[in-house]
């Protein structure tokens, strides 16, 4: 493979993972902070909230999983290594 | 010998070519333990029917109470019915599949090429599954309204036609990476800290896995029965 475009791809896939990593990270910390909010205010609600918290965790955690697949192929199946 | 159970093998597949087509033998080696297993059990579990259900049965029936609960949660009262079974074969399969994967110490089976693993962490599997989703809320929407679906791509206004179309792409694609990427993501992390440290470390993070992968079961599912009963309403 050519050492310039197995070079940018690593770059690439790190920076992959790091970037996509970011909003969810922002994203899910709300949603928790919201949660344990919602908590001590209404503690008799927890499994309902508890559902609710894990499977909206599980969307934003899609968000970076989109990174990591993009990140993959770069690693595992580069299109351009001809 | 801990390095020969850790390592992993991302895109080395067991070729096996059936009548001019190649499947990945791997996945179809496992996918038919899954079918097997839930089989046996569903069968085991409904051939002595009793009144007052105990061992399998209670068990099974608790399995139907959830499943059927999630289509109801997201399809809505009146039209849940005819979707429990899709939508609880999608959560059993990928559940049984995600845990077994996850279990079951697969590299001590030698193949050729390839290792066993959950068959979910092979995009196929997942695009299939989601292609399936896709044409299921597609047949909803016209059983229940016929041309009239169509009139969803121009709601609230003409100017969202794009977007809306562009909907129906990015609803698959979104199913299978997610599903494929997470299950993907905990084999590699936890090979990754078996190569690091082969003993005790690993374990937290394979419980962290197994629950994930269940999560991810029941949100394939839900998002399955949320897109079926959005073509409903």
């Amino acid at each position: 493979m050519n050492p310039i475009i197995s070079a940018a791809s690593v770059i690439a896939a790190g920076l992959a993972i790091g970037l996509s990593a970011i909003g969810p990270g922002i994203g899910q910390g709300t949603a928790a902070a919201q949660a344990v909010e919602g908590l001590a205010r209404q503690p008799e609600a927890e499994g309902k909230i508890r559902g609710t918290l894990l499977l909206s965790l599980a969307f934003m955690e899609s968000l970076t999983i989109y990174g990591l697949v993009v990140a993959l192929c770069l690693l595992f199946a580069n299109p351009f290594a001809g | 010998m801990f390095f020969s159970l850790a390592a992993v093998e991302v895109g080395a597949h067991l070729y096996w070519e059936i009548g001019g087509l190649v499947v990945h033998g791997q996945v179809m080696l496992i996918t038919w333990l899954v079918l097997a297993i839930i089989l046996t059990l569903a069968i085991l579990g409904t051939s002595k029917l009793e009144q007052v259900p105990k061992g399998l049965q209670n068990f099974l029936e608790a399995v139907y109470e959830y499943v059927s609960g999630i289509a109801k949660d997201q399809i809505g009262e009146y039209h849940y019915r005819p979707w429990v079974p899709f939508v609880g074969t999608l959560f059993l399969f990928i559940f049984v599949a995600n845990w077994l994967g996850a279990l079951v110490p697969w590299k001590l089976i030698k193949l050729e090429e390839g290792e066993l693993a959950a068959p979910t962490n092979d995009i196929n599997t997942t695009v299939a599954l989601s292609l399936l989703t896709s044409i299921s809320y597609f047949y909803a929407g016209f059983k229940e309204k016929g041309l009239g679906f169509f009139a969803r791509y121009i709601s609230p206004t003409p100017i969202f036609l794009p977007i809306n179309i562009l909907e129906d792409f990015s609803k698959p694609l979104s199913l299978s990476f997610r599903l494929f990427g997470n299950i993907l993501a905990d084999e590699i992390v936890v090979s990754v800290l078996c190569l690091l440290v082969p003993l005790f470390i690993p374990l937290p993070v394979m419980v962290l896995g197994l629950f994930a992968s269940s999560v991810q079961a029941l949100v394939f599912s839900t998002l399955a029965a949320a897109y079926i009963g959005e073509s409903i309403e």
